[in-house]
């Protein structure tokens, strides 16, 4: 008598395993399968054409009714299995039926995860695994309104397409800072969040969902962790999924995270097979098709007798959305021994990551060309020695033979109207043509005529690759110093680009100017972190990742791994309030060390990491804010006594600089910025050495600026000389805000001066007061968002994390 | 010796630990810096730089490596060895990750 094979599950892997148990022998088995789904075998992966209407249920039927009958195979749709009696060798369902077996296969897939959440099982709420869940999500998008889709993975994203291509306004809600982050990178996850963002879809990441909202029994929105409310007629869930393991567990099969199997995939018992997405072989679990399929091909060929080993699959991952391409294959980690071979393409944008050990493709990202994918990840599985074909590897497989790179395809890509030189107001277009039409061939040249790059120079870089682009290799272009190895831009180019390709954050301009790195280093990161800061204010939110230590912690590292404390003493003066603050704190947290500092304020030494928010707390409480001791910003604004006491003081140097200070203080600059406001021309607070110095004199306020007494000395050079207090204030402010904009990260304003040329600070602040005007009201709106003390918010519970042990561990000693 | 069975403890979630960050576990008293990634793999280094001790735990988490907040030594995350010219390693922790939760081993590797 033939042997009795039953199934229980009929998804795409028992489908393919079929087709080769059929092919290898058609007569083995008299077979029978048992479904839940009330349908025959469909093709999973097609749901979301099926979704967005490019494709109908009939379309992606693998095996219809009449396939089952000439193969002489009992299906039964709609019967769920609910027992195995692995001692008598039957299955039972639902509806009450009973098969013996001889062999078992075990195909129960998965199902989707539900965040255990308030409102989780109101009418509205669905998930996306089966042509039901489809049906009721086009049924809903008939009605409009709003879906949120929760989950922003290759399912979350393919649902809140279709459902915005059913007319339907959708909002992603992603708890992870970039979509799809399991296959993708930062960089491509952020051009797929652009691409979805282009189709007006709406992505929110880092978004926690507290929630769901009701209203009649139905769905009304969504809630998250910070209150946000979205309102939704319908919500889809879409976070992940569990194997379903809950029948073989109760069967007394063994069960991990899904159905163990070895690498026959017999389960625990020898004649039950498992296979499929409820499987867990080798310590893995599989949510795509592709290692089902290999699975399959051992079971069919075991069920006949063979002893065909599985030995676990690398995968690859492909977005089904129209016009998004998107290719992930392997593991794209950093770590030792690993390489990267990035290509960008700005203008495309095509991003394309290689990650290599031992001259082998063991990764592979590709963003908006992804026809090589599959050569990429042929390459991988085979392990091909890759290192013949090395340098051209990245352009794919029609490339081999070499294409060069071409550096300045994102200057050239820039619009027409885009400006080049902010000095003088000079766009692109009137470089190029007058290139062109007047037959320039040198900087000067296009300096004289054009204007563009003559003041401040900091756009020289862009006109030289402008220049290039224009002139192809007839110019040659001096060498720019790289930000750092991960960029051949310099950090003017940069700065140029971000303000003219209005880039917002790192991994937008990481992507727009071509890095070579996937996530740069700890030399470009601050930087352009400090550039996105300044350029974008209200916008930005800063990355404290990418910043140092001291910034990020708001104190000094010291060389023992505890921290200073310097809090602000405005213009150096104090109190016996708030003396006996600092007195208090010193006592209470047994603080080593307290020390008047250069700077004329008192620093607390030696405090530990753990009691900074208790020590901030307490000197809050005294009024005091965070002195930025640690800061590439506003530091220290020293006074000396004025016309309060001395008998030299021409105006109230003491006031003006707490003035200048309390205007002035939360500003990010490139460097370290200090201050001094001396009452007469005998500098008792030796103002002709700082960054910007004010000198009081009978007639006004002699201001000065690039100054230095650290690694360098230099005396301050004069800006001018103004009449009353407030026009110093604006005059230094506006310098400070030409710095800000000017500068490169870590150049002190000395520096910065020097290299534009101090005449031409000194036009542009003394003599052209439209842009020192202009200059000023952006000081004053950056300043807006700026000034918020950092340790108040700290103390508040913003990055607490920052400030605990995540875990502190105490074991009993073994023996 | 048999082979080595190291003993794992729960340290907390996936999620308390900033991307391209770090955050610090006292074990047994002994300071150990737990380290993710941009691609979210999470390792363990005992919270000294083979330079002059300083916190790695309070690095710039980039590239497979951190820069010591002190001298700027890089430190590779996976072997713990210093790059470039400077010469150093630091002990290794094994990390497990179990769904969301993160597990460290609490023998260093090779010990
Ligand atoms: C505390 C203080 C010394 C003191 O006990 O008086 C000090 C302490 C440090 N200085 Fe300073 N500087 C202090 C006033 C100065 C001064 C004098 C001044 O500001 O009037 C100078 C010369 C003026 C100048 O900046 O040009 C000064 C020039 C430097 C330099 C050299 C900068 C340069 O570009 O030349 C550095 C190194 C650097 O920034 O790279 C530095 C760096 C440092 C650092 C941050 C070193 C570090 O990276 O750890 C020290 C931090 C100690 C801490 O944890 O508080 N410190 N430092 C002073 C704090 C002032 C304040 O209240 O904020
Ligand atoms: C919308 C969508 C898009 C996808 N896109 C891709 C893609 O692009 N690429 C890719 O590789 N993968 C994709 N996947 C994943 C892929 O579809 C699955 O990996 C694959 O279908 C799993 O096959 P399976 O046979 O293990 O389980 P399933 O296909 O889930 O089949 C399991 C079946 O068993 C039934 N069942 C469960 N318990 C019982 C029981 N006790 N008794 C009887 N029947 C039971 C269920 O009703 C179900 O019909 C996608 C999945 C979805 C939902
Ligand atoms: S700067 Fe002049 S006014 Fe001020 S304390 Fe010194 S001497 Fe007196
Ligand atoms: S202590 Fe780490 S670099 Fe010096």
């Amino acid at each position: 008598m033939t042997e009795k094979l039953v199934i229980v599950g009929n998804g795409m892997a028992p489908g393919r395993m079929l087709e080769h148990l059929l092919e290898a022998d058609p007569n083995a088995y008299d077979i029978t399968i048992f479904n839940a789904e009330p349908r025959v075998n469909y093709n999973r992966l097609m749901l979301s054409p099926v979704l967005s209407g490019e494709k109908s249920y009939e379309d992606i039927i693998t095996h219809d009714d009449d396939w089952y009958a000439d193969h002489g195979i009992t299906l039964h749709k709609g019967q769920m299995i609910t027992a195995i009696d692995r001692a008598a060798k039957t299955v039972t369902s639902a509806g009450g039926i009973t098969v013996s077996y001889d062999k078992l296969v075990i195909a129960t897939g998965s199902s989707p995860f539900i965040i255990p959440i308030e409102g989780k099982d109101l009418d509205g709420v669905l998930v996306y695994r089966d042509l039901d869940d489809v049906e009721a999500m086009l049924a809903a998008a008939k009605a409009g309104g709003r879906a949120v889709v929760i989950g922003g993975g290759l399912l979350g994203l393919e649902a809140a397409a279709g459902l915005k291509e059913q007319g339907m306004d959708v909002t992603v809600l992603h708890l992870m800072p970039t979509l799809m982050e399991r296959q993708l990178d930062e960089a491509s996850g952020y051009l797929l969040e652009k691409a979805f963002a282009d189709r007006s879809i709406e992505v929110l990441t880092k978004a926690n969902t507290k929630r769901i909202l009701e209203s009649e029994g139905k769905v009304a929105g969504v809630e998250l962790e910070d209150r946000t409310v979205i309102e939704a007629s319908i919500v889809v869930m879409a976070v992940g999924i569990r194997p379903s393991t809950q029948l073989a567990q109760q069967s007394g099969l063994d069960v991990g995270r899904g159905i163990l199997v070895s690498d026959d995939m017999r389960t625990s018992n020898k004649d039950i097979f498992a296979l499929g997405e409820c499987v867990e072989h080798r310590g893995q679990c599989y949510g795509l098709v592709a290692p089902l399929y290999d699975m399959a091909k051992v079971i069919a060929q075991n069920l006949l007798g063979g002893t065909s080993a599985y030995k676990g699959s690398v995968t690859a991952t492909k977005l089904k959305v129209t016009g998004i391409d998107l290719y992930s294959a392997g593991d794209f980690a950093e770590g030792e021994g690993r390489e990267e071979i990035v290509l960008r393409d700005a203008t495309s944008g095509i991003y394309k990551r290689l990650v290599l050990q031992d001259n082998r493709i063991i990764g592979a990202v590709l963003y908006g060309e992804t026809t090589d994918g599959p050569w990429f990840f042929d390459l991988l599985k085979k392990g091909e020695d890759i290192s013949e074909m090395r340098d051209t590897l990245i352009f794919g497989q029609a490339y081999q033979g070499g294409m060069p790179l071409d550096p300045s395809a994102a200057v050239a890509a820039l619009p027409d109207d885009s400006e080049i030189c902010g000095c003088n107001g000079v766009c692109k277009s009137t470089i190029t043509s007058a290139i062109t039409s007047k037959g320039l061939s040198s900087l000067e040249e296009v300096q004289a005529h054009t204007k563009a790059s003559a003041s401040c120079g900091s756009c020289t870089g862009l006109v030289e690759q402008l220049m290039a682009a224009t002139l192809g290799d007839a110019y040659n272009p001096a060498a720019v110093t790289p930000v750092c190895g991960c960029t051949d831009l310099g950090h003017d180019d940069v700065r140029r680009l971000i303000v003219a390709k209005e880039l917002k954050t790192i991994p937008e301009v990481m992507q727009e100017l071509e890095w070579k790195t996937s996530c740069g280093c700890a030399k470009c990161r601050p930087a352009l972190n400090y550039y996105l800061v300044c350029e974008w204010p209200e916008e930005y939110a800063d990355d404290y990742q990418s910043r140092f230590i001291n910034e990020r912690v708001h104190a000094n590292i010291q060389k023992d791994g505890t921290y200073s404390v310097v809090p602000r003493m405005w213009g150096g003066m104090t109190s016996s309030a708030e003396l006996r603050a600092i007195a208090d704190v010193i006592d209470k947290y047994e603080i080593p060390s307290v020390k008047c500092t250069g700077g004329q304020r008192i620093d607390m030494l030696g405090v530990k990491k753990e009691d900074l928010p208790d020590v901030w707390d307490d000197l809050g409480k005294a009024g005091f804010v965070s002195g930025h001791a640690y800061a590439k910003g506003l530091r220290t604004v020293k006074t000396c006594v004025g016309t309060d006491w001395c008998r030299f003081g021409t105006q109230d140097s003491t006031g003006f600089g707490i003035r200048l200070e309390k205007f002035m203080w939360g500003s990010w600059t490139p460097a370290k910025l200090k201050l001094a406001v001396s009452g007469c021309p005998r500098n008792c607070s030796e103002a002709t050495c700082k960054d910007i110095g004010v000198v009081c004199v009978d007639s006004g306020y002699e201001i000065h600026f690039g100054g230095a007494a650290g690694l360098h000395i230099q005396g301050t050079e004069v800006l001018g000389t103004v009449a009353t207090e407030d026009e110093a204030l604006e005059h230094i402010v506006a310098l400070t805000q030409m710095y800000r904009e000017q500068g490169r990260y870590l150049e002190r304003i000395y520096k910065w001066a020097k290299r534009i040329g101090y005449d031409e600070v000194r036009r542009v602040i003394m003599e052209d007061t439209d842009r020192r005007r202009a200059y000023f009201d952006r000081f004053v709106a950056s300043q807006k968002v700026a000034q918020v003390d950092p340790w108040s918010e700290r103390v508040s519970g913003k990055d607490k994390h920052e400030f605990n042990p995540m875990k502190v561990v105490k074991l009993e000693a073994a023996e | 010796m048999n082979a080595q069975t190291t003993t794992f403890v729960e340290i907390g979630s996936l999620g308390d630990i900033p991307i391209r960050g770090s955050r610090r576990v006292e074990l047994n008293g002994e300071r150990i810096a737990i380290f993710r990634s941009a691609a979210d793999e999470v390792f363990a280094l005992k919270d000294e730089c083979p330079h002059k001790k300083g916190p790695l735990s309070e690095g710039i988490v980039h590239d497979g490596c951190v820069t010591c907040p002190m001298h700027n030594w890089v430190i590779s995350l996976e072997t713990g060895e210093a790059q470039g010219a400077d010469e150093g390693r630091v002990l290794r922790y094994p990390v497990k990750i179990k769904g969301n939760m993160v597990l460290l081993g609490v023998t260093p590797e090779g010990a």
